[in-house]
């Protein structure tokens, strides 16, 4: 789950971090007020759930309240990569000295959560030699004063040192605490005043850990869902509720795209294998799948009405790896259910049905009283996402 | 060598419906499933093996050094842990959406007690012939008809993936010494440069068929080992989603860039471990192209 900017500001405030906070519009007018509330120039931002904004023209700087109406007004309402900006936030602009980057995130290679300190802040930092990281201990914050070891070599004078240390101590026990894969403020400024204060903040949430950190999550409201960069389709969204009709298995995770021959495959890694064979030999997809798990049989049957439910989809191909908990015979009963909801046959829209492991005798029965010839084991991935496509042009 | 086959196997979470039906499929393989544990359920029997209220009592009577563990996953980090307290050596962590900061605490308080833990998030793994851990192979009759004993291995991202890979080595007459699903979330126990340092001091194995996956930086990982220090062993990799390469990049700030370094893309990882002499098949049935490992044969195409 990825936070909003103003979201993350605010989880991340509970944490004694300063943050330059906004005063979230989502009209003109209540942006002009928030101007005038504040007094001086403003930052009129737009709330998406990706970074870039300033780049994209979705950050505008507004000396006066008319100004920032105005500004509101240009960005309420459009969209941005997918995204419909429904609200912008309003916040004080700050007269920057110098930037820094300081973040938590994961090494998954080495299996521990990392802090990041750098020298420079903004959309440079990436590009910067002078970045620090230390991994530190998944149980506790990185003490301050490790984090303010954490300067050294990066050219920052000792004065501030201690600070960084100390903000680095509360944005790793954020990471830890919130469950979070990301916290980043970026950039933390030190003003003219010589004050630190965060000017914008990233932070995602676990989302195997949703249910746990309900009670930090509800009081930020709606949470934008999705990983892709773009919000999902009505059939994605209507995919993933399905999924989530039954605990049991997977039957869900729709990727919209644009061909004819809709896909019923699974498990995880045999759906990537068999979409970029499909792909690869010259296959349309209407989209991309994963099942797997040991669905039910009602979740196989509305998935497949789904898929087969979008306009221009001609042909399905049900393939799977050889499975092992999941049950062959379960998904074939599912399958024929879903086609006969959808008003279709078997034998005028099945492309391929391969789904050979646990229980693939008692499937090949079922597909055979249906008038499709289950494929086996002995043809492989690869072939049979070959003959998906022969079979569905 | 990754389960010793006179290990005593307990299984955590007994009692529920999947580790259940897994208890019934492993013993028809030859699993040596000794107890197993559900809170508040001792007493029992589930498919004849006798079930205890903790893993201490299990031991004590039983002596298991290997565990699975198939409870909810707010109960995998206290059942991992009492895992470790009663000296299990070898811990198969079945259960999915185990939230990162959970697994990554208890492999810290693995190492710390000598554990080598697998998953989360993984069917299990089998050396073919002797014993298999959790759902891998499914049903007893597939197990057999998928593996059979031999001397290549496969580490897998993808529970699926493990068992079509083997069946698929199975029908090119190529055996296998040990295949393991190492679990499909980001943070897990051993990974595939752990792995691959325990198969080069096992005798049995001598090439290793890998399924790679993007995102992550396992592939990569393995690929600087191997630049550090060459294998003996032979390894060929299979990466599937290269079509996710090509969807709209999702940014979301700059930490992941900082910490992964570019890593993640299957182009990548495919560059990664060409480099260092790993041979990666573009199509799933080239994967065993030149693997050479005794009885193999050419697949035809």
């Amino acid at each position: 789950m990825r936070l909003l900017e103003h979201q993350g500001k605010r989880l991340l405030a509970g944490f004694g971090l300063n943050l330059n906070a906004g005063t979230v519009a989502a009209s003109a007018d209540a942006a002009r007020e928030a101007a005038a509330e504040i007094g001086g120039p403003v930052v009129v931002k737009a709330q998406v759930p990706f970074g870039g904004r300033g780049k994209a023209g979705a950050v505008k700087v507004a000396n006066d309240p008319g100004a920032a109406w105005t500004a509101a007004a240009e960005l309420l309402g459009t969209t941005l990569r997918g995204h419909r900006i429904a609200a912008v936030s309003v916040e004080p602009r700050v007269s920057i000295r110098r930037e820094f980057y300081v973040g938590a995130a994961w090494d998954c290679a080495a299996k521990l959560p990392v802090a990041i300190l750098a020298a420079a802040g903004g959309i440079e930092v990436e590009s910067s030699r002078n970045v620090a990281r230390r991994s530190f201990d998944p149980r506790g914050p990185l003490p301050a004063s490790a984090g303010a070891e954490m300067v050294d070599g990066l050219g920052i004078d000792a004065r501030v040192a201690a600070e960084l240390g100390r903000v680095l101590e509360k944005v790793t026990r954020a990471l830890v605490e919130c469950d979070a894969i990301t916290v980043e403020i970026n950039p933390l400024a030190e003003t003219t005043d010589g004050i630190l204060i965060g000017l914008d903040a990233r932070v995602e949430i676990d989302d195997d850990a949703a249910a746990r950190q309900q009670v930090r999550l509800a009081p930020l409201g709606a949470i934008s869902q999705g990983s892709l960069g773009r919000p999902a389709t009505p059939l994605e969204a209507e995919a993933a509720r399905i999924d989530a009709l039954d605990h049991r298995g997977v039957a869900g995770r729709v990727v919209e795209f644009g061909g004819d021959l809709a896909l019923l495959i699974g498990g995880g890694g045999a759906s990537l294998t068999v979409f970029d064979a499909i792909q690869r030999h010259g296959g349309n997809p209407a989209n991309y799948c994963e099942v797997g798990g040991n669905p039910t049989e009602e979740k196989v049957a509305a998935l497949t009405a789904l898929l087969l439910g979008k306009p221009g989809v001609r042909k399905l191909a049900v393939i799977m790896n050889v499975v092992n908990n999941t049950r062959a015979d379960v998904m074939a009963r599912g399958v024929l259910l879903g086609l006969d909801r959808a008003g279709r046959t078997a034998a005028g829209t099945i492309a391929v049905f391969r789904i050979p492991g646990s229980w693939e005798d008692e499937a090949r029965a079922i597909m055979a009283a249906a008038g499709i010839r289950a494929l086996g084991r002995e043809v492989s991935l690869d072939e049979a996402a070959r003959l998906a496509v022969t079979h569905a042009a | 060598m990754l389960l010793d086959p006179k290990a005593g196997i307990l299984v955590q979470g007994i009692t529920g419906r999947e580790a259940s039906a897994m208890v019934e499929d492993s013993l028809a393989y030859g699993s040596p499933i000794v107890a197993g544990v559900t809170p508040g359920k001792g007493g029992r029997e589930v498919h004849g093996v006798p079930v205890y209220d903790t893993v201490a009592e299990a031991v004590r009577r039983h002596g298991p050094t290997v565990s699975i563990i198939s409870v909810p996953a707010p109960a995998v980090p206290a059942a991992a842990l009492e895992a470790f307290a009663g000296g299990i050596k070898l811990c198969l962590i079945m259960t999915e959406r185990v939230p990162r900061l959970d697994t990554s605490r208890l492999l810290v308080a693995a190492r710390e007690a000598g554990c080598t833990v697998i998953g989360p998030n993984t069917l299990g793994l089998i050396r073919p012939g002797v014993a298999k851990l959790g759902t891998i192979g499914g049903r007893v009759d597939n197990v057999r008809r998928s593996f059979m004993p031999g001397r290549t291995a496969v580490l897998s991202r993808s529970g699926g993936m493990t068992t079509e890979i083997a069946s698929f080595l199975t029908s090119r007459g190529v055996g296998q010494s040990i295949a393991v699903g190492v679990g499909g979330d980001p943070v897990i126990g051993a990974n595939f440069t752990d792995l691959i340092g325990m198969l080069e001091d096992d005798p049995g194995t001598d090439a290793v068929v890998i399924y790679g996956e993007p995102g992550g930086g396992a592939e990569e990982q393995l690929a600087e080992r191997l630049a550090r220090k060459p294998s003996r062993l032979r390894i060929n990799a299979f990466l599937s989603g290269r079509f996710v390469d090509d969807l709209e990049g999702v940014r979301f700030g700059h930490a992941a860039v900082i910490v992964e370094g570019g890593r993640g893309s299957v182009r990548g990882k495919a560059d990664a471990l060409r480099s260092v002499g790993v041979h990666v098949a573009d199509a799933f049935d080239d994967i065993l192209e030149g693997l050479g490992a005794p009885g193999m044969t050419t697949p035809a195409r």
